[in-house]
């Protein structure tokens, strides 16, 4: 693997082979010191087109547990201000010499196009509507861990609610719980569905009343406010009233199910329950997970020099 | 792994009384069991070190000794130069501080996975002591590391291979 673009690139052994390799990053991040040496020398470039507190720190920390070192470029006080097009940009970075970027870009296919100019690695954090493959896997692995499944998700019901036209982290969530096996339920005002999901392997419903009971995961999306403002939806009230989680609705959940939310959360909005009297809620695991999974994306990418041929004799 | 058509250069039998050997060399030197844990490289040394424990558990009418296992693969020095593919994951019985900890792998070669081995136990606390077992010494080493406990000095070229299982160790 020398991208992570698209988790659409990955099947599911490819994935569960990335979730084995985070069981290992949790170890490191439970320890006292949790650091190894593994991507000493590596240079690892945060170039963020769009804010993005959680994602980016996320991904700093991750390198700095691997020891590689981290530039954080910002957007906002360098040259692209002063009108430097992105590929002058990737091939400025690109001359000082750096092993991966990791790139947030608010137009789709971005961190695609920055492939073709640098040799370094590039890990999609995130493009416009379209990607986000991180965040993908580290709702597998919250999964994975919060109920056990570690061979697939076969027969697993989960519910994803909310704004999914909009929702980059939507559509990579889709590709990879089906391509574990999951049956996935998209719930949704007909207006924040996308114009087409021919050929998404997936269920829609309207009305989350009539999936709240029967799933394994509840994934509430975030619900954004210039949405009110095209008009998608009538009012966050009533929007909630459709659509959140209310204590209604989360006394009807199964005892194991989980709610997962990808953050930040608009509390009052799509989650109407206070979370600590949520006993399903595994929103701080998915950060927490974030910070491993991220450490797995790196080390496949810059460390485990899997791209080279196979040596058959293996480790002695 | 296992060649066809390799050469059988220890037995089943040689490699349980190489096992039971070690054992009892571990309490002699460290004079009992008293904060002796044994940490199994992955993936090749984990089954020896079980086996250790129950030896040494046997011999000295004790109910068990300590037993980890350690996967170096994030403490390489080859990282990015060969494929690595983690075993399963570190598990170590509580801090390493103050014990006597004997790492067990099946084949000492080149020395750089002890190398590596010393680097995350580091992490891990800091042990009064670190010892090394092995099955088989073949030689070839490219650090100044030496084992202190030998199942079997086995002179080999460095294309070969030496596969070491409970079934015995062969040499292809």
């Amino acid at each position: 693997m020398k991208h992570l673009l698209d988790i659409g690139d990955l099947d599911a052994a490819a994935i569960l082979r990335l979730l084995d390799l985070t069981d290992h990053m949790v170890e490191i991040n439970q320890r006292p010191m949790p650091k190894v040496p593994a991507l000493r020398g590596k240079t690892v470039v945060n170039l963020f087109f769009e804010d993005s507190t959680r994602t980016r720190t996320s991904f700093d920390t991750a390198a700095r547990r691997l020891s590689a070192d981290v530039m954080n470029f910002a957007v906002s006080s360098s040259s692209v201000n002063k009108g430097e097009s992105l590929r002058d940009t990737i091939e400025t970075i690109t001359a000082m010499g750096v092993d991966a970027f990791v790139v947030r870009h608010g137009s789709s296919g971005a961190p695609q196009m920055i492939t073709r100019w640098t040799q370094a690695a590039v890990v999609n954090a995130g493009d416009g509507w379209h990607q986000h493959p991180t965040q993908a896997l580290l709702d597998c692995y919250t999964i994975r861990t919060a109920l056990g499944r570690t061979t697939g998700f076969d027969g697993l019901r989960i519910a994803i609610v909310g704004d999914i036209k909009h929702s980059r982290v939507a559509r990579s969530d889709v590709q990879a719980f089906t391509a574990l096996g999951a049956h996935v339920t998209l719930v949704a005002p007909p207006t924040l569905l996308p114009p087409s999901i021919d050929g998404w392997p997936v269920d829609v419903s309207h009305h989350l009343d009539d999936v709240v009971a029967d799933v394994d995961v509840l994934y509430l999306l975030r619900m954004q406010r210039e949405r009110m403002r095209d008009a998608l939806v009538p009012s966050l009230r009533e929007y909630t009233a459709l659509y959140g989680l209310t204590p209604q609705r989360a006394a009807r959940l199964q005892s194991h199910a989980i709610v997962m939310h990808p953050g930040p959360m608009n509390r009052g909005v799509e989650i109407a329950v206070d979370p600590s009297e949520l006993p399903g809620s595994v929103v701080l695991h998915q950060v927490t997970n974030g910070v491993a999974v991220r450490m797995a994306v790196l080390f496949e990418l810059l460390g485990s020099g899997s791209d080279l041929a196979t040596d058959p004799k293996g480790m002695q | 792994m296992q060649a066809e058509g390799g050469r059988t250069v220890m037995s089943a039998d040689d490699v349980r009384r190489a096992i039971t050997r070690i054992g009892h060399e571990i309490v002699e030197r460290n004079h009992g069991t008293e904060g002796v844990v044994l940490v199994g490289l992955q993936r090749g040394g984990v089954w020896i070190a079980q086996q250790l424990a129950e030896a040494i558990a046997r011999s000295e009418s004790i109910d068990t000794v300590p037993v980890g296992t350690l996967d170096v693969s994030f403490y390489r020095d080859d990282v990015g130069l060969r494929p690595i593919v983690p075993g399963s994951v570190t598990s170590l019985p509580g801090t390493l501080d103050g014990t006597h900890v004997v790492l067990v792998d099946d084949v000492l070669f080149t020395g750089r996975t002890v190398r590596a081995a010393l680097d995350a136990i580091n992490d891990h606390g800091r042990p009064r002591s670190v010892q090394l077992a092995v099955i088989v010494d073949r030689g070839h080493r490219e650090l100044p590391i030496r084992p202190d406990y030998v199942g079997k000095n086995l002179p080999t070229s460095r294309t070969e291979d030496v596969t070491v299982t409970a079934d015995g160790v062969v040499l292809a």
